[in-house]
C-alpha cells in the first residue's frame, strides 16, 4: 500500500465511521472551514458515513465564495483600465459582482487572463512589459506566501508592470467573528493547510477564548473520519482543547518562514467580507515598503457601472445577486438547498453566487455531490 | 503553382479551390488516403446499396495540442467517429473528412496529420471517401480543425439505446478511465505539469463491439463511450435517457496510478476525465461474466470489468459507491468544463 492509500483504506474509514457513530450520543454540530474539506466531505461520500445526529456545516473557509461583491467590483474597475492585464485564478473570473462578472468584461474587450500561481503573473509581466499585470491575491494563510514571494520577486526585478490587488484573508479574526455572535456550534474541524503554515497554536483561542474543541484534520477520508472522531470525543468529554489530527503536515508553530516572507510584505488591514461585513485586521495589504506592488495605490479603483463596451464612468451601488443567500451559507446559517435558487435557478452551469462558482463552494459541492435531501 | 510538401506552410492559394488547392488534396490526401471510393474525386463519394439500417454521425475535432503522447487530431478523428457509429451497433462502412487549416500552418505538420489519418483508416478498415479542405487567415482557428462523419449498417436484429435498459443489467467499463483528458491536460505547457508515464487511449473500438454483440445477440442493451464529460457524464446520460437509476462501485473502476496522480495534482476529479478508448456497456447480467471475458481478450478491453447495475429507483440518477466505504451522486459536468480535449 503507498502512502497515501494508507490514509484512503476502505476498512481503516469504516472502522472510524464506527468509532464515530459510537461516540456521537447526543445531536452535535461542528463546523469546517476548509474548501478542501467541504468538497471532500462528499466527493469521498463520506456524508453518507456519518451518524444522523452529526451535523457538520460549513464556514467561511471557502476564498472565492467569502469575497465580498465590492471587491468583485474593484476587480472589474482595475480589469478595466486600458493598459491593465488582469491575472487571476479561474474561479473569480465567474464571480458576480453588482453589475456583472469579470467574464463579462473581458467579452466587452478587457484583458483578463487565467493563471495558474502568482509567479505566473510575474512570469506574464515579464512577457509583456508594455501592459500593467494586475494579480488578484486571494486566499487565506496558505496562499498568501505565495503571492508574498512573487512581491518579492517583483521587487528583485524591478518589474515596474506587476502589481497586486490583494484579497487575502486570516482565518484567526474570522473565527473570532463566527464565535463572538451567538453561535450554535459543538467544535470546529480546523483547516489543515492553514494550520501547516499558521501552527496549532493560531487556533489556540477557540479552547482558551470560546470554551470549544476543535481538532486540525488533513484531507483524505481517514484524516477526516479521524479528526472528527476526536472532535465528537473531546466534545462528547465537554473538553475545551484543540488538537492536531494532522501531525504529519502540522507543527506547533507551523511554517515559520512562510510566515516570516508574510509578515514581511504584508500588513494586517480592516477586509469586507461576504457575509460578514467589515472584521477589523482579518485582511492583508501590501506594505508600504511594497507600495508600488499594491494594485490600490497605483490605479483608480472606484467602482463603475458596466456598460456595452466595457465600464462607464457612472458609479454603481454595491449589489449582490438578488436572493442569493451566499452570506448566510458562508457563515454556517444556511445549508446550500435551503436557499430557493438552489437547483433550479443556480447550478454550476449558471450559477447565481460564488458559492456555486468556486470548485470549493458549499452549494457547488452540495450540487455537484449531494444526493438531494441528504 | 504546383504544392510540394517541403514547400513550407499553407497559405491562403490551398483553400481557394483553385490549382492549388487540388494539388494539395491530391498530394497530401489522396496518395495516402487512396481507395476506389475516394479516387474519382467527384462531388460526392457513391457507395454500394447496404442491407440495413444507415447509421449516420459527425464530429469535429479541435483538440490542443494537436499531438499528444498516444495520439494526434487525425487519429482522434477517426477513431472518434469510427466509435460513434460502434455506439449504435453500427458496422462503419465510411467516413469523410473536413479540414479547416489556419494559414501558416507548417505543411510538415499537416503531412504528419495526413499520415496519422490514413493509418487509423486502413487500421479500422474504414476508407475516407469524401472530403474537403478550407484554409482561413492567421487568427482565425487555432492550426487545424477536423471534422468527420461516418455512416455504418446496423444489421437485422440489433437494437442498442439506453431505452433498452432493465432492472438489473450490469453496467461494463472496458477500459481504464481518464486516460485521453489527462494525457492533453498534462501536454498543455501552461499547466506547467509533466506526467511521463501518460498516454492516451485512442483506439477504434468497432471490432470488439462488434465481437460482443455477435456473440451475445440480444444481450447487449446499451453502449456508450465516455468521451467530453467522462465516465460521470455518460453514465448520468444513459440513466436519464433508460428511465432508470445506475448505482456503480468505485473500487471497481480501473484507473492507472499515474491517471489518479496526476487527477489528484491537477484537482481534477478522473469521472469527469475525457476517454477516447474505452466503452460502457449495459448488459444483461446473466451474461455479465462472460462479456468481460469477451472484451478482455481484445487489446482495448484488456481491462474490462464490471463497474455497477441498473436499479429501478429514480430515473436519471446515478449514485457512486466510494472506494472508501461512503456514498455520493454522481453528476454530469458542468460549469468549468475541460476545453478542447477532443
Ligand atoms: S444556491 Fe446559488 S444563489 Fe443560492 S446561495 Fe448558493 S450560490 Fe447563492
Amino acid at each position: 500500500m503507498k502512502p497515501a492509500d494508507v490514509y484512503r483504506d476502505p476498512e481503516r474509514v469504516r472502522r472510524l465511521a464506527a468509532r464515530l457513530a459510537a461516540t456521537v450520543h447526543r445531536p452535535l454540530r461542528f463546523m469546517e472551514v476548509c474548501g478542501t474539506h467541504t468538497v471532500n466531505l462528499f466527493r469521498f461520500g463520506l456524508r453518507a458515513m456519518l451518524p444522523p445526529e452529526l451535523e457538520v456545516v460549513s464556514g467561511p473557509g471557502c476564498p472565492v465564495c467569502v469575497t465580498a461583491a465590492v471587491d468583485i467590483d474593484t476587480c472589474l474597475a482595475a480589469a478595466a483600465h486600458p493598459e491593465v492585464e488582469f491575472a487571476t485564478f479561474g474561479d473569480l473570473v465567474r464571480v458576480p459582482g453588482s453589475c456583472g462578472t469579470l467574464a463579462d468584461l473581458r467579452a466587452r474587450g478587457a484583458r483578463v487572463t487565467v493563471v495558474h500561481s502568482p509567479a505566473a503573473a510575474v512570469a506574464l509581466a515579464r512577457a509583456e512589459p508594455g501592459r500593467l499585470v494586475v494579480f488578484a491575491g486571494i486566499g487565506f494563510e496558505t496562499t498568501a506566501p505565495l503571492t508574498a514571494a512573487a512581491i518579492v520577486q517583483a521587487a528583485a526585478l524591478a518589474l515596474d508592470n506587476f502589481c497586486v490587488l490583494s484579497f487575502h484573508k486570516r482565518m484567526p479574526p474570522i473565527i473570532d467573528r463566527v464565535l463572538g455572535a451567538g453561535h450554535r456550534l459543538d467544535g470546529l474541524l480546523c483547516p489543515g493547510h492553514v494550520a501547516a503554515i499558521a501552527g496549532r497554536r493560531a487556533f489556540a483561542p477557540l479552547a482558551e477564548v470560546y470554551g470549544l474543541p476543535g481538532v486540525i484534520g488533513g484531507f483524505e477520508p481517514a484524516d477526516i473520519m479521524l479528526a472528527l472522531v476526536r472532535l465528537a470525543e473531546l466534545a462528547g468529554r465537554g473538553a475545551a482543547a484543540v488538537e492536531n489530527g494532522y501531525p504529519r503536515a502540522v507543527a506547533e508553530n507551523g511554517n515559520p518562514a512562510a510566515q516570516a516572507l508574510t509578515d514581511r510584505v504584508f500588513i494586517p488591514a480592516d477586509a469586507p467580507w461576504r457575509g460578514f461585513g467589515t472584521v477589523p485586521g482579518s485582511g492583508l495589504v501590501p506594505r508600504e515598503e511594497f507600495a508600488r506592488f499594491d494594485a490600490r495605490r497605483r490605479l483608480d479603483l472606484t467602482p463603475r457601472k458596466m456598460g456595452s463596451t466595457g465600464m462607464e464612468p457612472a458609479a454603481a451601488a454595491v449589489s449582490e445577486p438578488a436572493g442569493c443567500r451566499c452570506g448566510d451559507v458562508v457563515a454556517g446559517r444556511c445549508r446550500p438547498p435551503d436557499c430557493g435558487h438552489f437547483g433550479r435557478r443556480c447550478t454550476s452551469t449558471a450559477p447565481v453566487g460564488p458559492c456555486m462558482v468556486s470548485a470549493e463552494g458549499s452549494c457547488a459541492a452540495w450540487f455537484r455531490y449531494g444526493n438531494d435531501g441528504e | 503553382m504546383g504544392i510540394d510538401e517541403d514547400m513550407e506552410r499553407v497559405t491562403l492559394d490551398h483553400g481557394s479551390g483553385g490549382l492549388a488547392a487540388r494539388e494539395l488534396v491530391r498530394r497530401l490526401f489522396v496518395a495516402r488516403l487512396d481507395n476506389p471510393l475516394l479516387a474519382p474525386l467527384e462531388d460526392s463519394a457513391v457507395l454500394p446499396p447496404i442491407g440495413g439500417r444507415l447509421a449516420f454521425t459527425t464530429d469535429s475535432y479541435v483538440v490542443d495540442p494537436l499531438f499528444f503522447p498516444g495520439g494526434d487530431i487525425g487519429l482522434l478523428a477517426v477513431n472518434g467517429t469510427v466509435n460513434d457509429l460502434a455506439m449504435r451497433g453500427a458496422r462503419p462502412l465510411a467516413l469523410s473528412l473536413g479540414m479547416i487549416l489556419e494559414e501558416g500552418l507548417e505543411m510538415e505538420i499537416l503531412a504528419r496529420v495526413a499520415d496519422s489519418i490514413a493509418a487509423a483508416a486502413e487500421r479500422a478498415g474504414v476508407p475516407v471517401v469524401t472530403g474537403d479542405t478550407k484554409v482561413v487567415p492567421r487568427g482565425a482557428a487555432d492550426k487545424m480543425f477536423i471534422n468527420t462523419s461516418g455512416v455504418g449498417v446496423i444489421a437485422d436484429g440489433v437494437e442498442i439505446s439506453p431505452r433498452r435498459l432493465q432492472g438489473g443489467d450490469a453496467v461494463i467499463l472496458s477500459a481504464s478511465m481518464g486516460d485521453h483528458g489527462i494525457t492533453v491536460l498534462a501536454a498543455r505547457a501552461e499547466l506547467g505539469f509533466s506526467g511521463t508515464e501518460l498516454k492516451s487511449d485512442t483506439a477504434a473500438l468497432h471490432r470488439m463491439t462488434a465481437a460482443v454483440i455477435a456473440r451475445f445477440p440480444g444481450a447487449v442493451h446499451a453502449l456508450r463511450d465516455p468521451t467530453r464529460g467522462g465516465v460521470a457524464t455518460a453514465l448520468c446520460e444513459l440513466a436519464a435517457a433508460g428511465g432508470l437509476e445506475l448505482e456503480i462501485d468505485e473500487i471497481a473502476i480501473p484507473l492507472r496510478p499515474p491517471v489518479r496522480a496526476a487527477g489528484e495534482l491537477l484537482g481534477i476529479d478522473p469521472f469527469f476525465l475525457a476517454n477516447e478508448g474505452s466503452c460502457i456497456m449495459v448488459v444483461e447480467a446473466a451474461d455479465a461474466a462472460d462479456v468481460v471475458a469477451e472484451l478482455r481478450r481484445h487489446p482495448e478491453g484488456g481491462q474490462a470489468a464490471v463497474i455497477g447495475r441498473v436499479k429501478s429507483g429514480e430515473p436519471g440518477r446515478v449514485v457512486l459507491h466510494t472506494a472508501v466505504g461512503g456514498r455520493r451522486r454522481l453528476r454530469p459536468l458542468t460549469g468549468d468544463p475541460l476545453p478542447r480535449i477532443c
